[in-house]
């Protein structure tokens, strides 16, 4: 018979609440990177992804995602919480109540969609955007989640390791991103220029709130307060540290001068990247992580970006994307049965089995993802039209699609 | 010597800076300022309040000038800023009977380029 264990529910319940706080974090973090008249329009895309992608879970989400099954979705088994009840499950998590588990899994569903959003930043008509947030979730989503993490799903069965979400959420949010910066097309104005950042310090406070939520997303997937949990605990910390710190000293040598941005960029994309790898690995490994990633995601931003000339506008795909497939890789690369038994070990302990189920996790997650993103994409543009008109595009988000600006210049 | 100030657009400011550069006009004060003309302004709504015609977000540029820099500087401006549309604001040329650069105490043709 299960048992609830007061500690490990706490800890899930509190780590739920650390992750929640990641959206707002992001949109502070998106937010102060927009033009000043589109500063609202970011953060009310994110507010709206919290209050619909809640709701949409524990109706349809859930069940869909983690409802036992060998096919595509979870099923509707479990619609509405229907048979979810205050008792564990223990197939996901048997010291908990399994309504715990599921609000868990909510904040996930619910932080990546708003990922995807700094791709088509100052541009994307907000009926258009909700539209399109809602079939990808049902499209996505939860067919990627319940492959991964559902029971019976099949890259699950075929011993793929993403600990916290480096396929589910990261690659498959920088994906669908840069299929969307691709669809959307270029703000006008900016092609193939730097975003004229509006507010550095609302982007270092969501950095920073990233940061702390992280805590919760990688430690709290030990869905346990042990020592599970502690080791995700410290090398999120310690990959996220490294790949700060490895940015800085990159714009140090090629751009002059260390940035307070490009401090919170590589940080983020440390934690990114050691997200799939934060249960199966040690800390010297994150360090590795953390230096590895800025290295590439550097490397994407800045010069395979402007040559491409795609305007994937806050670099939801250079970050989350590459930094995503780099953690995917380093897991295999990297993982250890010493840390966690129910891992496995990684091409660095001569197991080639773990590298071919990531790689392939990987593949089918870009191709799937970039196939349906971009389907959803043309179907929304063709029926509502993704993209404001110029006019609104000039005067802003703010005024135009929700009739309030931020800031005043006159009292 | 004449003094040009224009109203324009926001988002029109980059084109309006690289004409003029073109023009080999290179000293410029640029200001941010509320108005409306015929385009009537935005509406807001704050907590189901609605305020209607509400003063849209201007970019005020101003340029001191010799003579023969005035018609270069008003075809830049109008080549930068110009969309067609409601909005892309005016420019005022008025007379400007003194200029002193602060640094030296020059007066007039010196002082102003």
């Amino acid at each position: 018979m299960d048992m609830i264990n007061s500690g490990d529910t706490a800890w899930v319940l509190l780590s739920a609440a650390l992750v929640m706080l990641m959206t707002p974090g992001l949109a502070f973090f998106y937010g102060g990177m927009v033009r000043r008249k589109n500063v609202l329009g970011m953060l009310m895309q994110c507010f709206a992804i919290l209050c619909i992608l809640s709701l949409q879970w524990v109706l349809f989400g859930y069940s869909l995602s983690f409802g036992p099954s060998t096919g595509f979705w979870g099923g509707l088994q479990w619609f509405g919480l229907n048979g979810v009840g205050l008792e564990p499950y223990a197939d996901y998590a048997g010291t908990i109540p399994h309504q715990a588990f599921m609000i868990f899994q909510a904040m996930f569903a619910i932080i990546t969609p708003a990922l995807i959003i700094g791709a088509f930043a100052e541009r994307m008509k907000f009926s258009a955007f909700i539209v399109f947030t809602l079939l990808w979730a049902f499209l996505v989503y939860d067919p990627i989640c319940h492959w991964v993490w559902g029971i019976g799903g099949w890259l699950r069965n075929m011993g793929a390791l993403d600990f916290a979400g480096g396929t589910v959420v990261h690659i498959n949010a920088g994906i669908a991103a840069l299929v969307m910066a691709l669809v959307v097309g270029k703000r006008k104005g900016y092609e193939n220029k730097a975003t004229p950042l509006h507010n550095l310090p609302f982007t270092v406070l969501g950095a920073a709130l990233l940061w702390f939520g992280w805590f919760g997303f990688n430690a709290g997937s030990a869905l346990a307060a042990n020592g599970l949990a502690v080791n995700a605990f410290v090398v999120t910390n310690t990959a996220a540290a490294a790949a700060g710190l490895s940015w800085a000293l990159l714009e140090w040598i090629f751009n002059g001068k260390p940035t307070m941005f490009g401090v919170a960029t590589g940080a983020v994309a440390g934690l990114v990247a050691i997200t799939p790898a934060a249960g199966f690995v040690n800390v010297i490994s994150a360090i590795l992580i953390g230096f590895g990633v800025s290295a590439l995601c550097y490397f994407a931003v800045s010069v395979i970006k402007p040559k491409l000339g795609y305007d994937d506008s806050l670099d939801a795909f250079g970050v989350h994307g590459i930094g995503g497939i780099w953690g995917a890789i380093a897991t295999g690369l990297f993982a250890s049965k010493a840390i966690n038994a129910a891992g496995n070990d990684g091409l660095l302990l001569g197991n080639f089995a773990l590298m071919k189920a990531q790689l392939v996790a990987v593949l089918v997650t870009i191709v799937y993802s970039f196939v349906v993103t971009f389907v959803i994409a043309k179907l929304v543009d063709k029926f509502i039209g993704l993209r404001v008109s110029e006019e609104e595009e000039n005067i802003g988000l703010d005024l135009t699609q929700h009739h309030e600006r931020a800031y005043t210049i006159l009292e | 010597m004449k003094l040009i100030i224009a109203i324009i657009q926001p988002h029109k400011l980059e084109d309006v800076k690289r004409e003029l550069y073109a023009a080999n006009v290179n000293l410029i004060t640029v200001s941010e300022v509320l108005g409306h003309g015929q385009q009537k302004g935005v509406t807001e709504v704050y907590r189901g309040a609605k305020e209607t015609g509400n003063l849209l977000r201007k970019v005020r540029l101003e340029i001191a000038i010799n003579e023969n820099f005035v018609e270069p500087t008003i075809n830049a401006i109008m080549k930068g800023a110009r969309t067609g549309n409601i909005g892309d604001g005016k420019i005022f040329v008025v007379d400007l009977p003194r200029c002193i650069r602060i640094r030296t105490g020059e007066e007039g043709r010196e002082a102003i380029g």
